[in-house]
């Protein structure tokens, strides 16, 4: 399913700190939602998800209005891995990642053998099967990120949406976490990312979204939007690039003085 | 961590407890009239008294003991699955406090002395003035404000009680208030059933309703809302369960505490955390604790009947301490 979102605003006390904002992500596509610190960028994903009011403008997904439909029902479409990795009791791993299925039941009926197989999908994708009888509370960062993750996954909603979902994950994690995205994508599913690190946007990333100040500024191809210019214009750092695999790979070198 | 008992076994564990408590509810009667009266009565053949006290006396008691304690056990289950905090219990909302604040006004206006239903009456009114200031105080605000307004109105209404007493009219009126608020089921009558019995039920019904939201809960407010979960009607689904159900308790026994608090707790490592198995647990151990509290105070005679309140207080309070250490050494460990 194709996610639009056209002219998204979103205001607090009079500052618009979403501001018109449109992008649409494709079945099979990794879109990338990039900027500095405050560009809005979790305000948007939010705002998109229904999470947080808009001043203005309209989600669609094949056409159609994203909040015309149930609560269920949009949650079937487009799963969301929130930036928050909080889990309140101890529950057990599988418990959790049997979240997921929350949207596909209803009422008193338990969890039926379709959703029991859609959670060891998730767990075999996220190579978390090891984890399901320990709490989430005793889990390390890593484990933990990705138990959340095949919660999202568990959904099997034709979109998710990730916010940052690499943050605070050694390498090794960081790297999972994107190849688990990037095989979403690559299995048909559109997948939307905010993230803060431009190495990971420009290695795994098909498209990217580059918002500042509440606004989305540049739209297109890593390379193109991660140029030199705009890096030293937006982010205000220097990067070094290269060429590997048969992509560009980038790293913020140094920072640069206010122009 | 391996405490996880089968959910359907746990269950049915507390059913067969609650119903062995159950009969002998029904059986044991306060000591000073003769602890198992009740068989020599059948003995001499004076059945008909002896099934006149079941019926009139032990039977009202023994079923708002029950129902009380489910829907404290169910409320506080509730509650902190909802907030997301082991500390909530009904009292959080401020529900108990406007109850008895409801009540006590019956007594300091001699309204209940007129007529005898007006107590009750008035203690649930008390429950959904509750519900009327929360929603005015709390209504578009988060977690946060609820609690505050739960806080502010337990406060104020903790201190219009304290008014009343200081006021009352004579020593009597005084001590029926502070009697009356330390919580009790003895001599309760069907009409006392009849009148908080529906309200508790239609209670139990909104939080039952809510269950599966209080799992989608545990992620925290946006993923539950990305899953499809309206927050909003289910934050008011259990704020008015809560209110309704512990305001028709409150009504017919007074002020009951600790049972929302204690009987989660104990039972939660036992249904794997989940707060929506945990409800119906909680219920059933709630129930239990009651009437298993409600035998003892009929068992122990120290010069006067205690209260209900008094003991699950005296329960609830050191087990509270025993938390504490607990948490305690979790930390230092």
């Amino acid at each position: 399913m194709k996610l639009e979102s056209r002219h998204i605003t979103v205001e607090l006390g009079g500052w618009k700190i979403v501001d018109d904002v449109s992008l649409q992500v494709a079945p099979g596509e990794l879109v990338g939602l990039i900027g500095p610190n405050g560009a809005g960028k979790s305000t948007l994903m939010r705002a998109m998800l229904g999470l947080r009011e808009r001043a203005g403008g309209e989600v669609l997904l094949d056409g159609r209005d994203l909040f015309s439909m149930t609560g269920p029902e949009r949650a079937r479409a487009v799963s969301f891995l929130p930036q928050d990795r909080r889990v309140e009791w101890r529950l057990r791993a599988r418990d959790v990642v049997m979240l997921g299925r929350y949207p596909h039941q209803s009422g008193l009926g338990g969890a039926t053998a379709k959703d029991h197989a859609a959670v060891d999908r998730a767990l075999e994708q996220v190579e978390a099967t090891y984890l399901v009888d320990r709490p989430v509370q005793v889990l390390s960062g890593g484990e933990r990120t990705r138990v959340l993750l095949a919660r999202a996954l568990a959904v099997e909603a034709p979109v998710m949406m990730a916010d940052e979902p690499t943050t605070a994950l050694d390498p090794l994690h960081q790297l999972q976490v994107m190849e688990i995205l990037r095989g979403l994508a690559d299995a048909g599913r559109g997948v939307l990312v905010v993230l803060h690190d431009l190495s990971l946007a420009a290695r795994f990333m098909d498209r990217l979204v580059l918002m500042n100040m509440g606004r989305a500024i540049c739209d297109g191809a890593p390379v193109d939007v991660l140029s030199d210019e705009r890096l030293a214009e937006v982010y205000r750092v220097r990067a070094l690039r290269g060429e590997a695999d048969g992509r560009t790979w980038l790293l913020p070198w140094e920072s640069l003085p206010r122009a | 961590m391996a405490r996880t008992v089968s959910y359907p076994l746990l269950v049915s564990g507390l059913v067969v407890a609650l119903c062995a408590a159950l009969a002998g509810s029904m059986m044991v009667g306060p000591a000073a009239a003769g602890t198992f009266e009740l068989f020599n009565l059948f003995a001499r053949g004076d059945g008909d008294v002896a099934w006149m006290i079941v019926r009139e006396i032990r039977l009202p008691r023994t079923i708002l003991a029950a129902m009380i304690g489910f829907t404290l056990g169910l409320t506080g289950a509730a509650l902190q699955g909802f907030l997301r905090n082991p500390l909530a219990d009904p009292g959080v909302v401020g529900v108990s406090s406007t109850s008895a604040l409801g009540a006590v006004l019956a007594i300091y206006t001699g309204l209940s002395a007129m007529f005898a239903l007006a107590l009750p009456v008035m203690a649930i009114a008390g429950g959904l003035v509750c519900v009327v200031l929360l929603q005015w105080l709390a209504g578009r605000g988060g977690v946060l404000t609820l609690v505050l307004a739960g806080v502010a109105i337990s406060s104020l209404a903790g201190a219009l009680t304290s008014l009343a007493l200081n006021l009352s009219p004579n020593p009597f009126a005084a001590v029926e208030i502070i009697f009356w608020l330390l919580g009790s089921v003895t001599d309760r009558s069907m009409d006392h059933v009849a009148l908080a019995a529906p309200f508790m039920v239609f209670g139990w019904a909104l939080i039952a309703w809510s269950a599966r939201s209080l799992d989608a809960l545990t992620l925290g407010e946006d993923s539950a809302a990305s899953l499809g979960v309206n927050l909003a009607r289910v934050r008011w689904m259990i704020v008015l369960g809560a209110a309704v159900g512990v305001g028709a308790a409150t009504a017919v026994a007074g002020v009951i505490g600790f049972v929302g608090l204690v009987v989660p707790h104990i039972l939660r490592p036992y249904v794997g955390h989940r707060p929506s198995r945990l409800l119906l647990a909680s219920g059933l151990g709630g129930a239990l604790l009651l009437v298993a509290a409600d035998i003892f105070v009929r068992l122990v005679m120290v010069g006067a009947e205690l209260r209900l309140g008094v003991v699950t207080a005296l329960i609830g309070a050191p087990f509270f301490l025993s938390l504490v250490l607990r948490a305690r050494a979790e930390l230092e460990a």
